[in-house]
C-alpha cells in the first residue's frame, strides 16, 4: 500500500504549498534522486497527484525555474536542469538560508562572534562524530 | 471554583458512558469488539468514513439497537429499550429526526416544554435569538441549518446531562457549523455535561474534542486524548540506501517510498525512536506534526494494512 509520490504534502506546515513542493523539489535534487534531464511530471499532473491547485504547482515551476533548477520548453514539458554544479548550488544556498537564521538568532541572543564561532566549530564536530 | 455539594464533585469521576465488548452483526457489517469508556464532563469526538459503524454505536448507547453481546451503560445506568427515566438525561440527535412540517417552532417549543421537566425558559429564548430563529416561522419553509438548530434548540433547552448528537454538522454552511459549535462549547462549561458528537469532518472534531475515537469498518481503531494525539504523531522524512529497511518499531509505517527518500509516520515519537532512526543508516531530512485529518487517514490505512490477509 506504500506510494511513492516523491512529494509529500504536509497539512500541519504553515507556509504556502507552492514553498513546500519548491523545497521538496530542491532537496530531491540535491540529493541526487532527480539528476539533470530527469522529465518532470505536467502542472496539471502534478497538482492532481499532490490534490493542489493548478496554479500552486505553476508558481512553484516558475520559481524553480527562474532559479535555474529546472527547464521548461514550450510544449516539452519541464526537466531538471542540465548544469554543472547544480546539486551543489541548491546545497550552497540551503546552507546560506541555515547560516542567516543562526545569525538572526545568535544577535537575538547576544552571542559575541567568538561564541557563536566556538559554538559552530562544536556543531561541526558533532556531526562528524555522528555521520563518520 | 465553588461546588454546592460534595456530590458535584464525586460525580465528575463517573463514566458517562460504558461499552464494554459490545458486538453486533448485520448481513454485511458487523460491529466487533467494541470496548470504550467517556468520563462525565468531556467532549467526545467519534470520526470515521461514511459507513463506518458511528451510528450504529450511538444507536446502541441509546437502547435504540440491542447489540448481540456485550455492555452497555450511561450515566451509571445499564441501558435498556424501556428505560425513560435515563433518557429524560440524555438528548440525541441524529439526521432523521423529524419536527411537524405544519407546526411552527413556538409549537415545538411548548410541546417539549410541556414534557421534560428540566425544560429551560431563558435558555430557549437565549438559543432562538443566538440561533437566529424565529419561533413564528413555520418548520416547512425552514432551510437546512435552521432545521438542525431548531432541532438542537430543543435538545439542549432539556438541560440533558448528556448529548449524543449523530453527525450534528452535516451539509451545513460554515456559519451555521459555528454557531452550533459555539453553543456545544457553552454546554460544558458545566463541567457535569458530556458531549458525545461524530462526524467525518476532522476539523469540527480537532477544535471541539478532548478525546477523539477513529472508527473503521465496524472497529475501534484508535482512542486517545485530543492532544495525546497531536503530540504522538510525527511525519519523518528520510534519506536511506537502497537496502535501507524501515526498522522494527512500535507503531512505524512507510508512508512514501522515491529513490532515496523515504517518508515514515510513527504513532509514539520520542527522542528515543529519533536516535534508533538515526541510527538505522537513515538521514533525518525533517520531523513535522501531523493534523488530524493526516493521523486519521493514516490509521485507517494502518488498521486495513493488517486485516487484509
Amino acid at each position: 500500500m506504500t506510494n511513492h509520490s516523491w512529494i509529500v504534502i504536509s497539512q500541519a506546515d504553515p507556509r504556502p504549498l507552492y514553498l513546500q513542493v519548491i523545497e521538496q523539489v530542491e532537496r530531491r535534487v540535491a540529493v541526487g534522486d532527480l539528476p539533470p534531464g530527469t522529465e518532470l511530471p505536467s502542472i496539471r499532473q502534478l497538482a492532481s497527484e499532490l490534490q493542489v491547485s493548478v496554479i500552486t504547482i505553476k508558481r512553484a515551476y516558475l520559481e524553480l525555474e527562474r532559479d535555474g533548477v529546472i527547464s521548461t520548453r514550450q510544449g516539452k514539458g519541464s526537466v531538471v536542469a542540465d548544469r554543472p554544479n547544480l546539486q551543489e548550488s541548491i546545497q550552497v544556498r540551503e546552507l546560506k538560508t541555515q547560516l542567516a537564521r543562526a545569525a538572526d538568532l545568535a544577535l537575538l541572543l547576544g552571542l559575541s562572534r567568538t561564541e557563536l564561532h566556538k559554538r559552530l566549530i562544536e556543531a561541526v564536530e558533532q556531526a562528524q562524530r555522528g555521520n563518520p | 471554583m465553588i461546588h454546592e455539594t460534595g456530590v458535584a464533585v464525586s460525580t465528575k469521576t463517573e463514566s458517562a458512558i460504558t461499552l464494554s465488548h459490545v458486538s453486533k452483526r448485520y448481513r454485511h457489517f458487523t460491529l466487533s469488539d467494541i470496548s470504550l469508556d467517556f468520563p462525565r464532563g468531556t467532549v467526545v469526538g467519534l470520526i470515521g468514513p461514511n459507513g463506518a459503524g458511528k451510528s450504529t454505536i450511538m444507536r446502541i448507547m441509546m437502547g435504540l439497537v440491542a447489540p448481540d453481546s456485550g455492555s452497555v451503560s450511561v450515566l451509571g445506568q445499564p441501558i435498556s429499550s424501556n428505560q425513560a427515566a435515563a433518557k429524560r438525561e440524555i438528548g440525541y440527535f441524529s439526521e432523521d429526526m423529524r419536527l411537524y412540517k405544519r407546526e411552527s417552532i413556538g409549537w415545538h417549543l411548548q410541546f417539549v416544554r410541556s414534557v421534560f421537566p428540566g425544560w429551560d425558559d431563558d435558555y430557549a429564548s437565549q438559543l432562538l435569538s443566538r440561533f437566529g430563529l424565529n419561533p413564528e416561522q413555520h418548520v416547512k419553509g425552514l432551510s437546512q441549518g435552521q432545521r438542525v438548530k431548531a432541532v438542537l434548540l430543543l435538545l439542549l433547552a432539556r438541560r440533558p446531562q448528556l448529548l449524543i448528537l449523530d453527525e450534528p454538522t452535516n451539509g451545513l454552511d460554515p456559519v451555521a457549523r459555528h454557531e452550533i459549535l459555539t453553543e456545544l462549547m457553552r454546554v460544558v462549561e458545566d463541567e457535569n455535561r458530556t458531549v458525545l458528537f461524530s462526524s467525518h469532518n476532522t476539523q469540527d472534531v480537532e477544535k471541539l474534542s478532548d478525546s477523539i475515537t477513529f472508527i473503521d469498518r465496524g472497529r475501534v481503531i484508535a482512542s486517545r486524548g485530543r492532544d495525546e494525539f497531536l503530540e504522538q504523531w510525527r511525519r519523518i522524512r528520510l534519506q536511506a540506501p537502497a537496502e535501507w529497511n524501515v526498522p522494527a518499531m512500535p507503531g512505524i509505517r512507510l508512508e512514501s517510498q522515491f529513490r532515496s527518500q523515504r517518508v515514515i509516520s510513527m504513532d509514539q515519537f520520542d527522542q528515543a525512536a529519533l536516535d534508533a532512526l538515526q541510527a538505522s543508516g537513515a538521514t533525518l531530512e525533517g520531523v513535522e506534526r501531523m493534523t488530524l485529518e493526516e493521523i486519521f487517514v493514516s490509521c485507517v490505512m494502518r488498521g486495513r494494512e493488517e486485516t487484509s490477509p
